[in-house]
């Protein structure tokens, strides 16, 4: 590690190296040096789009340097995953998603396209991207986790599930896994889209462009042996993280750590009450079952014809409230649960990119050190007068030289890396957790307007009792 | 009946909530009369103006306006104890003149101890809440109980006004003197032998009515259509009861998960930039309004759904409880005519066993006919009833969804406006 000059000191370098014309080098430039306007426009275009026209591009001016480039082209992409379907039987199985992807990015040979890719080939992007960019200092956004249970009970059922996941097909409980699946993988597609730098890299235009079959990502699987040493290696790092502390020289960095902390702590809180009022509901809506059931036998014994057809509409009428009351649930849940959750992930890998930053730290002192030691050495041998350690103890002093500076210097661009990918995280992140909110509140008060109409056709039943 | 229930607690959030239930003494003022019962007569009105919960029990006062000459005051005021209540009802059960009535179901027994049990668990994890949401969860809690025991009033109001209404039932001396006499009555609260005593009586009546179900056979079809249909009903009801009780109580438990929810996207709120925080803070303020509603919405639904059908659940068991009476009227009347036949076969008595036979006959005929009117009124009544109750049920919904769509659309444009 700590002679490793192959990391390069900007990360952007081999971007630059790959981008095939000249429009390209200085779109990935422009993209670069003016990372948050830039996104936030993306950003607005993807909102607008996902509401259901395709993209279209808008720039939003609310800072004074975005007007500078308020002429310059959005990131615009928009990749949705749909389509899970289960391929193969027993447990070899595995679940493809088609990811359609939509862009104007002239990067891309076509505007639209879309390929089949199966869960691991996400989690070997993931792992892709990690290894590239982490090192820099990026912020990868998570991927989903492997949940070893649900993926087993989804390889044992034996109907292919072919359909939507979100219709309601008997096995709900597999089709919301997969739901849930998707809309995390989605999203972790759309991050990726919305970086400026993670976007135009070639794995990630490979993965989605490509038309083959990605290589089997074998790392990935939780049960291979990469899988055991990465358990390893991350055991090393937890320690590494513990044992080790960094006297922070930057107050910047301190105060962020401080912050990421706390907001972590924050969101947990805030993601375990979303979670149980998601699970109230639910449980609400079984109940409303149990009581559309218990009227419906009541009606059935009523002797009174109105008041028993009344009895039947109320027993109607609470078991579409037991939809709603279901699909409020869901509302919750995939709005602003996972969302919360997803943060949380985002979290993750700031702290990974901080703790990235603390390993390139302990690297350039650790050159620092051999440095001195080296120096040390040396003046050892002048005054022992030994010639030929002399000059040896001066080479070994010219190398620890440049490995110093090197690590300084990538100890400096990680830094600043960081502090721009944070900038550039805080502002999508509060305009993410605004749209969160007001897509809650909007479906919320869609859900009252159906209840509004639900009770308004029952009131005339109630009235016509006699 | 509903009409007061709704009046005294259709709403207990607007209600300045007391101190807390477990602290002693409480006391409600209650709007004055009632109007349903004016309606027939007014001759004799019975309302309880005023309700004190102690420690165990909780006290009625009881009050009386009258032109009826039996009484010899015109207006007066006791105060009576639930024991009181259930005292009085066993007096109309045991009174054979009775028989064919239905008699007015005895008030439930308050019982504000899951409303005590509730606050000690949440007195013991108040550690786990933050200030805030304790005293949330308290006022909500305060909420309830107040409105249980304002139900419980109501149930007791609800007891006496039909017995005062009710054409027979308000000439029983019975009656005047729970409404007159200023002493107490001499029924002691349960303790436990009565309890046993209790059970003992309810076990009899039960057996009685599978004995004579199984024995006497009916002659009348009308009848045994009734005890059918009664004994299925009675079954549906109670399932739907429990099952509405167990939904409105997820409901409130709905509510409440708001407040964590609300509470903690404050919290969130105090880490962030200044414009963020206003947006969250209002979100977090439209998450405890949503709260309120939809705790609304449970009570109403316990008000209007569960309680009309918790109330025809006891008085289809009150109507049960008649034709049991009355199949042991009849059980009587077959054993007279025995008797007859036995002293026709031996000669003796026989005018004193014809008599006997008469009588019976006589009591057995007066009786059916009057469960008939009785059972039919029933019906109606209860139609009647599930109407109103179904009808308010469905207009307080929408009146909720409507003002929660309203609180929404309302803070959604707030939000948006909010940089």
């Amino acid at each position: 590690m700590s002679d490793g000059p192959d990391t390069p000191p900007f990360s952007t370098v081999d971007i630059n190296n790959d981008s095939r014309d000249d429009e390209d080098l200085f779109a990935s430039a422009v993209q670069d040096v003016n990372l948050d306007p830039d996104v936030n426009g993306a950003r607005e275009g993807f909102e607008k789009a996902t509401l259901g026209d395709l993209p279209s591009i808008t720039t939003t001016l609310s800072s004074p340097i975005m007007e500078e480039i308020a002429t310059e082209r959005a990131n615009n992409i928009i990749i949705n995953v749909t389509e899970p379907q289960k391929i193969g039987e027993g447990m070899s199985s595995y679940v493809a998603y088609r990811v359609l992807t939509k862009t104007n990015m002239p990067i891309f040979n076509k505007h639209e396209f879309a390929v089949l890719r199966r869960f691991s080939d996400f989690l070997g992007l993931h792992e892709k991207l990690t290894e590239k960019y982490l090192r820099s200092g990026r912020i990868i956004p998570p991927a989903p986790e492997k949940s070893i249970v649900g993926t087993t009970k989804l390889k044992m059922t034996s109907t292919p599930s072919t359909e939507s996941a979100n219709g309601n097909a008997s096995g709900s409980v597999q089709s919301q896994f997969v739901e849930r699946r998707r809309a995390a993988l989605e999203r972790f597609l759309n991050r990726v889209a919305q970086h400026p730098v993670l976007c135009i890299d070639p794995d990630f235009r490979e993965f989605l462009e490509s038309d083959t079959e990605l290589p089997k990502a074998t790392s990935t699987s939780a049960l291979s042996g990469a899988g055991v040493l990465r358990l390893f290696n991350k055991v090393g790092e937890t320690v590494n993280k513990i044992t080790y502390r960094m006297d922070e020289s930057d107050p910047w960095f301190e105060e962020r750590v401080c912050r990421v902390e706390a907001l972590e702590s924050c969101l947990r809180r805030l993601h375990g009450a979303c979670e149980a009022l998601a699970l109230e509901r639910r449980e609400l809506s079984a109940r409303a079952h149990e009581v559309a059931r218990a009227t419906a036998a009541l009606s059935g014994a009523d002797p009174h014809a109105p008041l028993s057809r009344a009895l039947s509409h109320t027993a109607d009428l609470h078991e579409k409230i037991e939809h709603l009351r279901l699909e409020q649930s869901n509302t919750d849940f995939f709005v602003l649960t996972e969302h919360i959750k997803d943060y949380l992930g985002l979290i993750g890998a700031i702290k990974d990119v901080f703790h990235e930053r603390v390993k390139v730290f302990q690297n350039w002192q650790h050159a620092q050190m051999q440095l001195t030691k080296r120096r040390e050495n040396k003046a050892k041998a002048e005054l022992a007068n030994r010639p030929e350690k002399i000059e040896q103890a001066a080479n070994e002093i010219i190398e620890w030289e440049s490995k110093v500076e090197r690590g300084q210097q990538e100890f400096d661009t990680i830094s600043r890396v960081i502090k721009k990918e944070l900038e550039r995280w805080e502002e999508v992140r509060v305009e993410e957790l605004r749209a969160a909110v007001l897509r809650h509140l909007d479906e919320h008060m869609k859900h009252q307007a159906q209840a509004i109409r639900y009770w308004d056709a029952f009131l005339p039943e109630a009235r016509a009792i006699k | 009946m509903m009409d007061c229930v709704e009046e005294t607690n259709h709403d207990p959030l607007s209600v300045q909530p007391p101190s807390t239930p477990s602290s002693g003494d409480q006391k409600i003022d209650k709007k004055k009369p009632n109007e349903n019962v004016s309606l027939a007569d007014n001759s004799l009105l019975v309302d309880i103006s005023d309700a004190l919960s102690e420690k165990e029990k909780v006290k009625f006062t009881v009050h009386t306006k009258t032109t009826l000459p039996e009484f010899q005051k015109s207006e007066f005021i006791v105060v009576r104890q639930h024991e009181e209540f259930v005292w009085l009802h066993d007096r109309y059960e045991e009174n054979e003149e009775y028989a064919g009535y239905i008699i007015p179901p005895a008030p439930p027994r308050p019982d504000f101890d899951a409303s005590r049990e509730k606050l000690q668990r949440l007195g013991e994890g108040e550690g786990a809440l933050t200030r805030e949401e304790f005293l949330k969860m308290k006022e909500e809690l305060e909420d309830e109980y107040l409105a249980t025991f304002k139900k419980t009033v109501a149930m007791h109001e609800v007891f006496l006004q039909r017995l005062a209404a009710h054409p027979v039932f308000r000439n029983d001396s019975h009656l005047r003197v729970f409404l007159e006499y200023e002493q107490d009555l001499c029924a002691k609260p349960r303790g436990k032998m009565d309890l046993i005593g209790g059970l003992m009586r309810s076990m009899t009546t039960t057996t009685d009515e599978i004995y004579f179900g199984a024995t006497v056979r009916d002659v009348n079809d009308f009848f045994e259509q009734e005890t059918a249909f009664l004994q299925e009903y009675y079954s549906h009801l109670k399932e739907a009861v429990a099952k509405v009780d167990r939904m409105t109580t997820k409901h409130k438990e709905v509510a409440d998960a708001h407040i964590k929810l609300s509470s903690c996207i404050t919290q969130l709120a105090t880490r962030e930039q200044p414009s963020t925080e206003r947006f969250l803070t209002r979100a977090a303020e439209t998450f405890d309004k949503c709260r309120k509603i939809e705790g609304r919405m449970a009570s109403d639904q316990d008000l209007k759904l569960a309680d009309t059908l918790r109330y025809y659940m006891r008085d289809a068991h009150a109507a049960k409880a008649v034709l049991v009476r009355r199949l042991r009227c009849l059980a009587a009347y077959e054993a007279a005519n025995r008797n007859l036949e036995k002293a026709r076969a031996k000669n003796k008595d026989v005018h004193a066993a014809e008599q006997a036979q008469a009588e019976a006959c006589a009591k057995f005929e007066q009786l059916s006919a009057r469960a008939r009117e009785e059972l039919i009124d029933f019906r109606t009544r209860r139609v009647a009833a599930f109407r109103k109750s179904l009808i308010d049920l469905a207009e307080l919904e929408i009146k909720h969804a409507r003002t929660q769509q309203e609180l929404f659309r309302k803070s959604l444009q707030v939000l948006k406006e909010c940089q």
